[in-house]
């Protein structure tokens, strides 16, 4: 009998080098994160689970093997019970939540019409906007801000201006206070806003706004029916893009705000560099990604569970 | 399909409508456009447009792209607001009345289904800008659903139906708002050939139900022949041309109308005599082709003078295509080569190189079967027509 099973079961079945190739691409993006999230995060995390000593470095080990060890296991959660105890960390736990959120919020006001009316402009018109709204990006973030320092001191631009216009007669307090830290966090953040609301009005079939006025929306209700649901996912990563840097963020409220604007990144920062204490950082360092994480998965999955 | 379900479905009673309200100069014209025109920057896109259409008819605006039919349908609709001009509905001036107060509503060439709701929810939308009552929502959200036969696909969102049913949700979120005028922006463009045919009967046995007048745009001159009462050859934001279907196709006013407006062969004629005929009000002419100088008769609208150059024109269906030179009074005659021909099943289309070396179209039914399809490529053939085929174009 002859046999034809043979050739027909190869021939839909891909070379090996393809396979390999296949899989390699795919692997690279899962190994970057391996090496350098994940690992990186476990480190973190097992120093979060030490005791602080002067030494170096400046926490126990986790594992002890040795003879006079009581246990070979040495791990605490005094660091993150400490957490709830001092105020300090609720406090700057808080602010930074409220001081992204209210950011978030700004920098989505501002930067809807923004993205709306470039969406909606002439060609030529469009691309010399979006470069606009990219453009702050080639200077330094850092410069950009010490600008603002320039322009918001006692004897800055700002009051500078206004006091040569006789429109006052004291210079304002602008600087080191959370408004200049809002200001910042607004200014620096709001392209991440602008670019994906842009994308995702760009690409609306404006049909659907006439439909729905022919079927009797008034233009605010037109808005809320259709174009708002419509633009949610540019709304959703453009809150991302600016909600997930603002919480951490330390440059700005460290240069531009006051001593009340206290905020995680800045506590982390003196846990590590001011107190030593890398446990105890780390452990606030942990907390802040799991604030962070954990929206990001129950967001996922109710996206999941809507397709 | 839709005719079936709308006998038994309660539809509001609609008086009859005459087919020819246009003809009768007593009647009171539903839309009135008056001197409409648009400008944008430069280009205008419509100018000064007027136009009467009557309660129930099927009116159809057919024009090549960027001709101003679009513009014309969102000038009703109320999404352009023209630059000069009127329109009325049902007596009511529509200047300063925005989109979403208007008596109209339109189904958009892209359906415009919202994608982010369920089909029930869509045609259900536009009773709840009008503040209806829920339960009467319901009902008849569930009645216009039967009606387009999407009762089962309720639940669904628009990405899970197919284009023909999305159709159908654009149709009924229209229709369910009861409105007077129904503009519809190429309804069949975005349809495979047999969903075509049919939902073009659809939408003629729904118009002739339910009595809404509906202005389409196309740019497809078989979908505007066959749904139309009446219609207008758009170009360049003017009408060319307005009449029913038969008169447009078979009286073409000019060259443009008649070669958009289905196919059609040209020749260039100089009058020889122009006779004005009492009983029937026209001019009988006699007319000499200027390639062959056969000498053709035909039938005039208007007095022509002697030598004054017109292009006659025949459409290929009226030319008779034979081996033998056919006799007849009336005839005009031309010998030639088949040079092309297209077999289409139902009728075959010859392109005929005549001897005066010009290519003229024949259209011919296949009244035998194939087998007995007598003439070839290269086959000599005489080709002939009677002289009320003939359609004088002056312009």
């Amino acid at each position: 009998m002859k046999d034809i099973s043979g050739p027909k079961a190869t021939r839909y079945s891909q070379p090996l080098g393809d396979k390999l190739w296949r899989n390699f691409v795919i692997g690279l993006p899962y190994l970057w994160l391996f090496l350098f999230f994940l690992v990186p995060f476990g480190i973190v995390f097992k120093i979060s689970l030490a005791d602080p000593i002067v030494a170096k470095p400046p926490f126990t080990a986790l594992f002890d093997f040795g003879a006079n060890a009581k246990n070979w296991l040495h791990a605490t959660f005094d660091n993150y019970l400490f957490l709830t105890e001092d105020n300090l960390y609720w406090i700057s736990y808080f602010n930074s939540i409220k001081i992204a959120g209210i950011s978030t919020l700004l920098c989505l006001l501002l930067g809807y019409p923004m993205a709306y009316g470039i969406a909606r402009s002439t060609p030529t018109v469009r691309n010399v906007l979006l470069m606009l709204v990219i453009l702050p990006f080639w200077t330094s973030f850092l410069l950009r801000v010490y600008a603002w320092m320039g322009l918001l001191g006692k004897n800055g631009v700002v009051n500078g201006l206004l006091s040569y216009t006789g429109l006052i007669d004291a210079p304002l307090e602008m600087l080191y206070t959370n408004g200049a830290v809002y200001l910042g966090i607004v200014y620096t953040y709001v392209p991440f806003m602008i670019l994906p609301l842009y994308a995702t009005l760009e690409k609306m079939d404006l049909d659907l706004q006439d439909a729905a006025a022919d079927l009797g929306a008034k233009p605010w209700q037109v808005f809320v029916d259709t174009t708002l649901p419509l633009s949610m996912p540019g709304i959703i990563a453009g809150s991302m893009l600016v909600f997930i840097p603002a919480l951490g963020e330390f440059v700005i409220p460290a240069l531009l705000g006051g001593i009340d604007s206290l905020m995680i990144g800045r506590t982390l920062y003196d846990e590590f560099f001011v107190n030593r204490d890398w446990p105890l950082a780390s452990a606030v360092a942990t907390v802040l990604l799991f604030i962070l994480v954990i929206p990001i998965m129950l967001f996922q999955r109710s996206q999941q569970e809507k397709k | 399909m839709i005719s079936k379900n709308l006998t038994q479905t309660k539809q509001p009673a609609t008086p009859y409508v005459p087919e020819t309200l246009w003809l009768d100069p007593e009647a009171k014209p539903f839309i009135q456009i008056k001197g409409l025109s648009k400008k944008f920057d430069a280009f205008t896109a419509v100018d000064d447009i007027s136009l009467d259409i009557y309660k129930g008819e099927l009116f159809t605006i057919l024009g090549g792209s960027g001709c101003g039919k679009s513009t014309l349908l969102r000038m009703l609709a109320g999404f352009e607001m023209p630059n000069a001009g009127q329109i009325i509905i049902d007596d009511v001036d529509m200047a300063a009345i925005p989109a979403y107060d208007r008596p109209i509503n339109m189904m958009f060439q892209s359906y415009a289904v919202f994608p982010h709701m369920t089909v029930a929810q869509n045609v259900a939308y536009g009773l709840k800008k009008e503040r209806v009552a829920k339960p009467e929502i319901t009902r008849r959200v569930s009645e216009m659903l039967e009606l387009v036969q999407l009762s089962d696909l309720a639940k669904r969102k628009p990405q899970q139906l197919s284009g023909g049913q999305r159709q159908r949700v654009a149709l009924a979120r229209a229709l369910i708002k009861r409105p007077k005028v129904l503009l519809l922006d190429e309804p069949l463009a975005a349809l495979d050939k047999k969903l075509r045919e049919q939902t073009q009967f659809e939408l003629m046995n729904l118009q002739y139900e339910l009595g809404i007048t509906f202005v389409v745009v196309t740019h497809d001159q078989e979908e505007a022949m066959t749904l139309s009462t009446r219609l207008a050859v758009m170009d360049q934001g003017r009408f060319v041309q307005t009449g029913t279907p038969t008169q447009v196709y078979e009286s073409p006013k000019n060259r443009f109308v008649a070669d958009f407006f289905g196919t059609i062969n040209l020749f260039d004629a100089t009058v020889i005599s122009c006779k004005p005929n009492e009983d029937t009000a026209s001019y009988n002419i006699k007319a000499k082709m200027d390639k062959t100088g056969t000498i053709v008769k035909a039938v005039a609208e208007s007095l022509l003078r002697p030598a004054s150059a017109i292009t006659i024109g025949v459409r290929p269906e009226k030319i008779r295509i034979s081996h033998e030179r056919p006799e007849g009074d009336n005839l005009t005659i031309a010998k030639g080569v088949v040079e092309d021909l297209a077999y289409y099943g139902n009728r075959s289309i010859y392109r005929v190189r005549s001897e005066s070396g010009r290519v003229i179209q024949v259209s011919a039914q296949n009244y035998q079967r194939s087998e007995q399809l007598s003439l070839e490529w290269d086959d000599q053939a005489y080709l002939s027509w009677d002289a009320s085929c003939n359609v004088v174009l002056t312009e």
